[in-house]
């Protein structure tokens, strides 16, 4: 088997019809080529998303007040009550496994709210604990984020997106110290900070927020010890959905509203939302492989077909190296490698052209800075997958043809007058 | 050397075709045989079953005192190789080989070295004149060197019997007789030779004639 002849011999037949060689292998070629190229485009995508909800503690789940549908203890359904201070107490007393919580209130963000000498703009402003930048984070860009000082003396800081700071401020002006008119109330800035991702917001665009503590804002703005919302991440091996449910149920007795009411405590759960990001992403995966494989099938077929149709060209051939002592095993060996040959050559090169091709676009996309279409290239293991499962594919396509071929007695062969 | 006794062969496809309805023959070492007959008499059966490229039904066969039955491929590959040497009518040469490619092929399948295959191709391409053809591709070649080429393959293994099937059916009377000739030549080293003809000019120059008529031995006719 690993003699110059014997490949010499499988050499010759796959070249002794060159067009119908190459055909069969663009088959294989083409296949193992849309493989490459979807599974690396595929899990390139998923990384990329998933790397833009990586930095997002998905454990988690905001709620939120609503009306309520049922009477309770004398009030009327259909009352509209607000979460407070002494709610989200309650549930960080009640709740230790929950590793994070914050509040939220939403500032707003009318027109030309924001104002630094003769510069104005309209941004968002939201006001948060200290650990909604465990739940959501954003990236920090200078200075800090909220600390539980500002929270608890109410002070008049805040931290900037992006977006503000290169609207209100020149590019050499010292920004951190500065003081900036929101809602008319001057406030100190202590940060600024950017999004991880520009694809994922929960509360608007981080660049063109500014947060404050949320105490401060229930003071600045009236709401007393209202919250819009509070926000919880629970640790990673609790069920966050069950949790949930008893926060809700807490909430509820705190605030009389019936436990049967199907409202009056709304909940948006990351968790659910990244489950179904997930089951799409992994979807999405097996859709890939799904197809890539099935085209690769095709052109196995195809060179299956291409070597019965070979076999039964060269009945005579060999019918005569039957009557000169060649085994049955030595016909498979024969026609096993022509066929692993085609596969194999024509798959190197679809490997190596969709490689090509997945770096060529690469190149041309992290010119850019669109991060959905960035690292797609195929990982080495991949490669090496794609590799065995064409040997394979070899194998198999080579299997029909060589049983075909022993089957050939040399008399029938030899008949030929 | 070769000892048939009874030996039946029936054909299956469609209607039961009974091609060789007992043959007793024996072949000694060394004899240059004939068999003759009519097309459709089980000649190349019967050439079948001696080359052990077919099976027979019933009866048995003595090929140098080893029983040949029902055996897998694998091992009747092995014994073609080792006891028989076959020349065709066409010739059958593998038409992508040089002529010492194809001569050797029979020691590649023995398992034997390229550089000791060759020099021995080498050797009986000599001995039968075709050396400066070596080279060659099968159809740059005559009929005639064309069938020299197929012997010296049969050859090259050393068989015990060598069996022609119509040796001289492609080829003209002079090249006919020079084939004959090395047939006769090859016989005279001790060989067993068997060739099928029906030409009578071919088997009256063997030993012994035997005549195949209707799947019967008719008629065996010594020429010594």
């Amino acid at each position: 088997m690993f003699e110059i002849d014997f490949w010499q011999n499988v050499w010759i037949t796959i070249s002794r019809n060159k067009w119908r060689s190459l055909f069969t292998a663009f088959g294989v070629f083409w296949g193992i080529f849309m493989l490459v190229v979807l599974v690396g485009f595929g899990s390139g995508i998923s990384r990329s998303m998933m790397e833009q909800v990586g930095h997002i503690s998905a454990n988690s789940s905001f709620l939120f007040s609503s009306r309520t549908t049922e009477a309770c203890k004398g009030f009327n359904k259909g009352r509209y009550w607000e979460l407070s201070l002494d709610d989200m107490n309650a549930v960080i007393e009640q709740f230790p496994s929950l590793i994070y919580v914050s509040g939220i209130i939403f500032g707003g963000s009318s027109e030309h709210n924001t104002a630094r000498e003769d510069k104005q703009g309209t941004f968002q402003v939201m006001g948060f604990s200290p650990n909604y930048n465990k739940i959501n984070p954003s990236r920090i860009l200078e200075g800090r984020f909220i600390n539980e000082l500002d929270i608890l003396e109410h002070r008049k800081v805040c931290i900037v997106g992006k977006k503000v700071k290169n609207d209100l401020y020149s590019p050499d002006e010292q920004i951190l110290g500065s003081l900036l008119r929101v809602n008319g109330i001057y406030y100190n800035v202590v940060g600024v900070m950017e999004e991880y991702s520009s694809n994922v917001n929960l509360f608007g665009n981080t660049s063109e927020t500014i947060v404050v503590p949320f105490s401060t804002l229930q003071i600045t703005q009236n709401f007393g010890k209202n919250l819009h919302c509070i926000a919880i991440t629970a640790g990673d091996k609790v069920d966050i959905h069950k949790l949930e449910d008893e926060v809700k149920t807490l909430l509820k007795e705190r605030n009389m509203i019936s436990p049967t009411d199907p409202e009056g405590v709304e909940a948006f759960n990351l968790a659910t939302v990244f489950n179904t990001f997930r089951s799409l992403l992994v979807g999405i995966g097996i859709l890939v492989w799904f197809v890539g494989l099935g085209t690769l099938f095709a052109g196995v077929v195809g060179v299956s077909n291409i070597m019965l149709i070979t076999v039964r060209e060269r009945t005579q051939e060999i019918g005569i190296l039957r009557a000169l002592g060649a085994s049955p095993g030595a016909i498979i060996r024969q026609i096993m490698c022509e066929s692993v040959t085609i596969t194999f050559l024509a798959g190197i090169v679809g490997i190596l052209c969709g490689v090509g091709l997945l770096s060529f676009f690469e190149n041309i996309f992290s010119a850019g800075d669109n991060p959905m279409m960035k690292n797609f290239q195929i990982s080495f293991s991949t490669a090496i997958v794609s590799l065995l499962i064409l040997m394979v594919c070899g194998l198999l396509s080579g299997l029909l043809p060589s049983s075909r071929a022993i089957k050939i007695k040399a008399i029938e062969a030899l008949r030929d007058e | 050397m070769i000892q048939l006794t009874n030996i039946h062969k029936t054909y299956y496809t469609g209607a039961p075709l009974h091609v060789l309805k007992g043959i007793d023959l024996t072949i000694e070492k060394g004899e240059f045989v004939s068999i003759m007959g009519a097309s459709g008499s089980g000649k190349s059966t019967l050439l079948n079953i001696l080359g052990m490229l077919d099976t027979y039904d019933k009866g048995t066969y003595l090929l140098d005192g080893r029983l040949i039955t029902e055996m897998n491929e694998t091992k009747a590959a092995r014994l073609r190789n080792q006891y028989i040497g076959f020349v065709f009518q066409s010739f059958n040469l593998i038409n992508f080989k040089t002529a010492l490619e194809n001569v050797a092929l029979p020691l590649y399948y023995r398992g034997i070295g390229r550089k000791e295959r060759n020099r021995t191709a080498l050797e009986y391409l000599d001995k039968l004149d075709l050396r400066d053809w070596a080279n060659h591709m099968p159809n740059e070649l005559s009929g005639g060197q064309k069938q020299r080429i197929a012997i010296a393959r049969a050859l090259i293994a050393k068989p015990h019997v060598v069996l022609a099937d119509e040796p001289t059916g492609a080829l003209d009377s002079v090249t006919s007789q020079e084939v004959i000739n090395i047939l006769r030549s090859i016989n005279a080293e001790g060989l067993t030779v068997i060739v099928v003809t029906h030409a009578a000019e071919i088997s009256a120059q063997t030993d012994k004639i035997i005549h195949l008529k209707d799947g019967m031995i008719s008629e065996i006719i010594s020429n010594k």
